[in-house]
């Protein structure tokens, strides 16, 4: 029963209920009107402490499209915050007004607090360079709508996998799914964590293995999933120049992948992908992002108990 | 070598100072083995100094296994909530005392959680501005004894 429970970390959810919301976003998807007034006479709160486009236009846009109404902040400065308010008196004041809440707070851990303070569901929409579930929700129904289940995949994740937020949640959650292999693409000081390798995939048994080139890989994968590696996170400038194109992903590499592999990016992209690959079937980003928004009324619809 | 002692217990130094000879805790605690220098952080996790029992620390007591240690002794109470000390040190070892007999060695185990014994360090860390937040922690591996966050998934470096 997911009616008035928050979502804080991926982990949070069972296979259970993942599957509960992919299948409602799989339906919105396929019949939207339906959906169009479940949520009338309901308020989100979008508590945005730092800029987002996709993620903050989503959530609005998914409570829009379900019939209710948004309001909220889209920076600290236009918050009490700004007036050293605490994350647990701002959530307690707003759950007088709203009755679901979407956080992304530059302090990781701030939307739990916010969970544990608040008397009506908290969405963590990313914190710091901790968790982003709804991203990783995204994620999983982008493989399950275009590649048909969410199993016996081999998954390559390539670029920044240390920092990279949405890698780390991405990881934790196929990692419960059956039969996935990945294949770890990035240059040596961007490799995933620690306790990514120790505690997710080594404890359970996942198969997987770390590269440095995409090049030499990309054939295997059926997904694709690219972030993007800024120059300043390379330790040395030799290295840098040695592998940037390796994480670029343009026709050349792509005519060398799968002919049902998707490629997948959270955005914004910058240069990892060429402008060239947008008109491969293949590309999945803006499929994505559309995916991004059924997922988060999909979920909404699950808090909020409508559904 | 220098030492603490807070009501009623009877201290005697022999020798000018070399040895230290206190009387045996007739009913209470005695938590052996702290590594050296370790004593005062315990007594404050324990809130001893918050309880009116009689409390004596020892430290740098010459230990057969460690060179040198801390003990603290503690008389008439046993009611703390020692779970605690098994994620401070794991090697501190517990002897109940009753009739000045030992009657029960507790255990230390690693805790499932910890609440406001240590702060996270990770400056990006909610718990770093958030005003009279719990600071929690939880066991991510019993083997390898390592602690994580609850909020920020930050694993606890002891050193």
């Amino acid at each position: 029963m997911l009616k008035g429970r928050s979502l804080i970390e991926p982990m949070d959810l069972s296979l259970a209920e993942l599957d509960d919301i992919l299948n409602l976003a799989d339906r919105i998807m396929h019949d939207p009107a339906a959906y169009a007034d479940k949520c009338k006479g309901k308020v989100l709160a979008t508590l945005f402490y730092e800029p987002s486009t996709r993620t903050r236009l989503s959530f609005e846009s998914a409570m829009l499209r379900l019939g209710g109404s948004v309001m909220g902040f889209s920076s600290a400065e236009s918050s009490s915050a700004a007036k050293g308010e605490s994350v647990a008196d701002t959530i307690r004041t707003v759950a007088c007004y709203a009755d679901i809440a979407a956080m992304r707070h530059p302090k990781e851990g701030a939307p739990m607090v916010a969970a544990m303070k608040a008397n009506i569901p908290v969405i963590n929409a990313g914190d710091g360079g901790h968790q982003h579930p709804t991203q990783t929700l995204t994620d999983l129904l982008t493989i399950q709508t275009l590649k048909g289940k969410i199993n016996n995949f081999t998954i390559g994740l390539c670029g920044d996998l240390k920092f990279g937020r949405t890698v780390h949640s991405l990881i934790k959650a196929l990692s419960r799914y059956e039969n996935i292999k990945f294949i770890l693409i990035s240059p040596d000081e961007l490799r995933v964590p620690d306790y990514i390798r120790e505690e997710i995939l080594m404890k359970n048994g996942i198969e997987f293995m770390e590269v440095e080139r995409l090049e030499n890989v990309i054939g295997e994968l059926d997904v694709l999933y690219m972030t993007r590696v800024q120059k300043e996170r390379f330790f040395n400038e030799a290295d840098y120049i040695r592998l940037k194109d390796s994480y670029i992903v343009d026709n050349k590499k792509m005519s060398n992948a799968k002919k049902d592999m998707i490629l997948m990016h959270p955005l914004p992209r910058v240069n990892e992908i060429s402008v060239e690959v947008d008109n491969d079937p293949r590309a999945a980003y803006f499929i994505q992002a559309k995916c991004g928004m059924y997922v988060r009324m999909a979920l909404i619809l699950k808090l909020l108990g409508v559904e | 070598m220098r030492y603490v002692c807070k009501n009623g217990f009877n201290i005697e130094t022999i020798g000018g100072g070399i040895m230290l000879n206190i009387d045996s805790v007739e009913k209470g605690l005695v938590i052996d083995h702290i590594k050296a220098g370790k004593a005062m952080e315990i007594y404050h996790y324990l809130n001893l100094d918050k309880m009116d029992c009689s409390v004596a620390i020892i430290k740098n007591a010459k230990s057969k296994k460690y060179g040198k240690k801390d003990i603290i002794k503690v008389e008439n109470n046993l009611d703390m909530d020692l779970k605690v000390l098994g994620f401070i040190d794991p090697n501190i070892t517990i002897n109940v005392i009753d009739n000045s007999v030992i009657i029960d060695k507790i255990n230390l185990e690693l805790p499932q959680e910890v609440e406001n014994v240590v702060k996270c360090k990770n400056p990006r860390c909610i718990t770093s501005i958030e005003q009279e937040i719990v600071h929690k922690f939880r066991l991510a591996d019993r083997e390898k004894g390592i602690y994580r966050c609850v909020y920020c998934d930050t694993a606890y470096d002891k050193k």
